[in-house]
């Protein structure tokens, strides 16, 4: 298990440095650099604009650049924000908690209505459930996420008043951040009516987030187990006299889960993506927005920083998702 | 229980007072793009306390289909129904699907020919053998673990205590039979339903599975149907035949009257494409194959292939011969290799 761990750690060391390449390079094809935008409308002097850029070291050549960049990486240092002059990793490690919030509560929405109802419609296959779930999960899956965050917050806070239409706590309630989790810490404060606050202000994103991963999940779970409710050891597992839900939820679903997980790790890149618009439309204070802002600001350590360390989450996921498949199918962790 | 006393080996009479399982005119049907495909045609079985039986036929005979709708183990798409179909005095038509869970895989247990792929590879030996036993016996952890070394031990896998926490991609194929009888027989069933037990393994581990077999049967005095397309495993273990073809019981017998005389022509066919038997140098074998879904024939579903086939046999499907042929689904059904009542003018 740990020679299989190791394994999948190697591949995922030059991963990284592709990162960091095209996140280097992509911010700088931007047109525009930070200085210029820094001065506005009002522009500046020829001589001011150089002087500038050779202070933060953008006139030395972008090879150079890029070395000293790796240098301060292998040390440990994301870099410090051009605008901000705070440390790049300070301001991601602040507003990340926001990103993971909304993303846990995403994904776990996903997972708990796509898991049952791709299972459901596979059991059911061919029936009226399989197809409403599997027309309901292609619609969902071609939503696009603005649009569709927009016709909920119309919907439900426009026309019904429901949920707020931004932010992650109402003004009302004030407490100092302890875990970064607004459900948490709103719990935590002891003030009534917090909690359900954050919980309103939550659950529109979540839900907006968590549409494609939900209609994803839902389609594979379906494929899967369809694939897998045929093999042979299902029937054994009926010849065995166990009851539907024994073997459809442990038998057939232990097998199934591994193409499952696999989509749900990819989703979680999916997520980051969808957080950048599904943030900047609620406007929720996480890394998304933050990114957003830092990429219209051109500002370069920001972006990259940001990049990288989304990036490393991401691979961090996946491979705890080839741990899982370990986990689950011992003939993976055997044979590898 | 009313148990038979053991004195049932005379088995060419299949009606007995109370046969441990009884099915009659069991029909299996699948609603196709095609249009209805019967599978199983209007098979009957009786088989009693201590009795081995096997199922003869090739592939798509609906040999196994039979055996796994009176599991209740096809999927809801068939259509199954039959005049009876009772277990241990147990209706299993009327009963509800629960009740038969209550006797599938204790009672009434079932192994299938792909050991490989028959048990489950997430979970390990130990797990799906303890599982019956404790939702059909109850059985708490120290018990469910000393009764599966006891079983593992009984289908001879050496070191079972280790085996326990194997999982079955690392034992091989007749290991893996081995669990699945070892699972099949971990509630003492009644009948253990083999079905081509030992058509994926080795020719040397399918004798070892056979005997294997054979013994667990004798010490248990369960019951065994055993489902093949191999004549000479039925020469070694069975008592009594049933011929299937094409999803039609053609034939039933014992098993010495089988060799020595088979009543309908499709068993002969069978028998003289023994390679033991056969005494030319290209060995014999059944021209054509197995009628499907569309190409049916009006008559006798074997005319097309048989060697004695005539128009009454092309216009008109037969009815089941008398006890003393078989049962034989033949209009004229062999006696001594020869066929009674044959027009004299085809003869010729």
């Amino acid at each position: 298990m740990f020679v299989y761990f190791l394994k999948k750690l190697i591949v995922v060391l030059p991963t990284f440095f592709g990162v960091t390449l095209v996140a280097f390079v992509f911010i700088r094809t931007l047109p525009g650099d930070p200085v210029m935008l820094m001065a506005g409308e009002r522009g500046m002097s020829e001589e001011r604009h150089v002087e500038l850029m050779a202070e933060m070291g953008f006139d030395k050549p972008i090879l150079v650049q890029y070395g000293v960049y790796l240098k301060q990486l292998a040390g440990g240092n994301f870099g410090t924000s051009i605008i901000t002059k705070q440390p790049v990793l300070k301001e991601f490690t602040a507003l990340f908690p926001a990103t993971v919030e909304l993303s846990l509560c995403a994904m776990l929405i996903a997972v708990f209505f796509g898991l049952p109802a791709g299972m459901i419609a596979a059991t059911r296959r061919g029936s009226a459930f399989d197809h409403s779930v599997m027309t309901a999960a292609l619609t969902g899956y071609s939503m696009p996420i603005f649009w569709w965050g927009l016709l909920l917050i119309i919907f439900f806070s426009g026309i019904l008043g429901w949920t707020p239409v931004s932010g992650r706590v109402s003004l009302l309630y004030f407490f100092e951040p302890v875990t970064g989790f607004m459900l948490i810490d709103s719990l935590l404060s002891g003030q009534a009516g917090a909690f359900s606050s954050a919980v309103s202000h939550l659950i529109l994103p979540a839900i907006v987030l968590g549409t494609i991963p939900l209609a994803v999940i839902a389609r594979q779970t379906r494929s899967a187990m369809l694939e897998v409710l045929s093999e042979d050891y299902v029937r054994t597992a009926r010849a065995k006299g166990l009851g539907p839900m024994r073997v459809i939820g442990l038998h057939a679903l232990r097998n199934a889960m591994i193409p499952v997980i696999t989509v749900i790790g990819l989703q979680v890149g999916v997520l980051f993506a969808g957080a950048i618009l599904t943030e900047t439309i609620f406007s929720w204070p996480g890394i998304g927005k933050w990114m957003v802002d830092s990429i219209f600001r051109r500002d370069y350590p920001a972006v990259q920083g940001g990049l990288l360390l989304i990036a490393a989450i991401v691979m961090i996921v996946n491979l705890v998702v080839d741990l899982l498949y370990g986990l689950i199918n011992p003939q993976i962790r055997h044979t590898d | 229980m009313g148990c038979v006393t053991p004195s049932i080996q005379n088995s060419n009479v299949p009606k007995r007072a109370m046969p441990l399982l009884e099915i009659d005119n069991l029909s299996v049907t699948f609603q196709t793009a095609g249009g209805l495909f019967t599978a199983v045609d209007r098979v009957s079985l009786h088989i009693e306390p201590g009795e081995i039986v096997s199922i003869v036929g090739e592939s798509g005979s609906g040999k196994s289909v039979a055996m796994l709708a009176l599991m209740g183990l096809l999927p809801w798409t068939a259509g199954v129904t039959a005049d009876v179909l009772r277990f241990d005095s147990q209706d299993l038509t009327t009963i509800t699907k629960p009740q038969l869970r209550k006797i599938i895989g204790s009672q009434m247990a079932m192994i299938f020919q792909e050991p490989m792929t028959s048990l489950n590879p997430c979970f390990t030996v130990g797990f799906q053998l303890t599982e019956t036993l404790k939702i059909h016996l109850g059985m708490n952890r120290a018990e469910q673990k000393r009764r599966a070394i006891e079983l593992l031990e009984l289908v001879g896998i050496p070191e079972p205590e280790k085996r326990l926490s194997a999982y079955p991609h690392q034992l091989s194929g007749g290991m893996n039979q081995r669990v699945m009888i070892a699972i099949a027989i971990s509630c003492n069933p009644r009948l253990l339903i083999a079905d081509e037990p030992t058509t994926a393994l080795d020719v040397t581990i399918q004798a070892q599975i056979l005997d294997l077999l054979l013994k667990l049967q004798k010490e248990k005095g369960m019951s065994l149907v055993l489902i093949t397309h191999d004549m000479g495993v039925v020469a070694e273990t069975a008592e009594r035949v049933f011929v299937q073809y094409a999803g039609q019981q053609v034939e039933q017998q014992s098993v010495k009257g089988l060799f020595v005389s088979p009543h309908h022509p499709y068993t002969q066919a069978l028998l003289n494409s023994l390679p033991e038997r056969s005494h030319s140098r290209i060995l014999p074998s059944i021209a054509g194959i197995v009628p499907g879904q569309f190409d049916k024939p009006r008559g006798c579903l074997f005319s097309p292939r048989c060697h004695y086939v005539t128009d009454l046999c092309r216009e008109k499907p037969p009815i089941a011969g008398p006890v003393e042929f078989g049962y034989a689904l033949c209009h004229y059904p062999l006696a001594e290799g020869v066929p009674t009542n044959y027009p004299e003018e085809v003869r010729a």
